[in-house]
């Protein structure tokens, strides 16, 4: 039944990726590819995670916690760039 | 590949399984929300399912698979954090799109930030104005 489980969920990761790779390559703002990339940060923890279901090991775990804390400062960095170069819309 | 479901190891594998399941298909929601939605605060409405739900799925379902229970603190420990920054990161991006006019306004029902720009641009105005204010 895993073997099921990890075939059905391969695809449906792979597609997931795929969509949010395309809104990277497509979105029409800055906002929106850090955005699909955050999603596609949580699509890699999801398939980090059921590799160590699936699979029965732990190797990964330190890993999915760091992506869990660390994971939002490139979001956060991105989104403060674009705040500091529209506040002044007068300057220069 | 049937298997028997007499003993509570099939049931919790079963469980487990769906759970994978259904925290996939998070993502995949995810994913064609941001495809399909028509703006930044839309898509960010679709973006946060496999950031919370998809991972509590998922890390249960680890910790269903493994059989133990000291794997349970570390799997919590990885879901509060991600509880306790996502929303940093929504709040920032959300706002800097807010700023930035990334939004569709015949979309929003309600606009709370409306008022609070519209004060903060009055105050500004007021002590930029050459008499202080007075």
């Amino acid at each position: 039944m895993m073997h099921v489980v990890l075939a059905v969920t391969a695809v449906i990761f792979s597609l997931a990726a795929a969509g949010a790779i395309i809104r990277i390559a497509r979105g029409p703002s800055l906002l929106d590819r850090v955005l699909a990339a955050d999603v596609l940060l949580a699509i890699l923890g999801g398939a980090l995670c059921i590799d160590m279901a699936v699979n029965r090991h732990l190797n990964n775990l330190m890993l999915v916690v760091a992506i869990s804390i660390i994971g939002f400062i490139g979001s956060v960095t991105v989104a403060r760039f674009v705040a500091d170069r529209r506040v002044k819309p007068n300057d220069s | 590949m049937i298997p028997d479901f007499s003993g509570p190891d099939a049931w919790i594998d079963a469980v487990s399984a769906v759970f994978m399941v259904v925290g996939a298909l998070m993502s995949l929601g995810a994913a064609i929300g941001l495809l399909r939605f028509p703006d930044l605060l839309s898509r960010m409405h679709a973006a946060t399912k496999p950031q919370v739900l998809g991972l509590f799925l998922l890390l249960a379902a680890i910790g269903l698979q493994m059989r133990t229970w000291w794997v349970w603190p570390v799997l919590v420990v990885a879901w509060i954090f991600q509880l306790l920054t996502v929303p940093v990161s929504a709040h920032m991006v959300g706002r800097a799109g807010y700023r930035t006019k990334h939004l569709h306004r015949e979309l929003l029902t309600a606009d709370e930030l409306e008022a609070v720009v519209q004060k903060a641009a009055a105050e500004a105005a007021r002590k930029d104005s050459p008499d202080g204010g007075r």
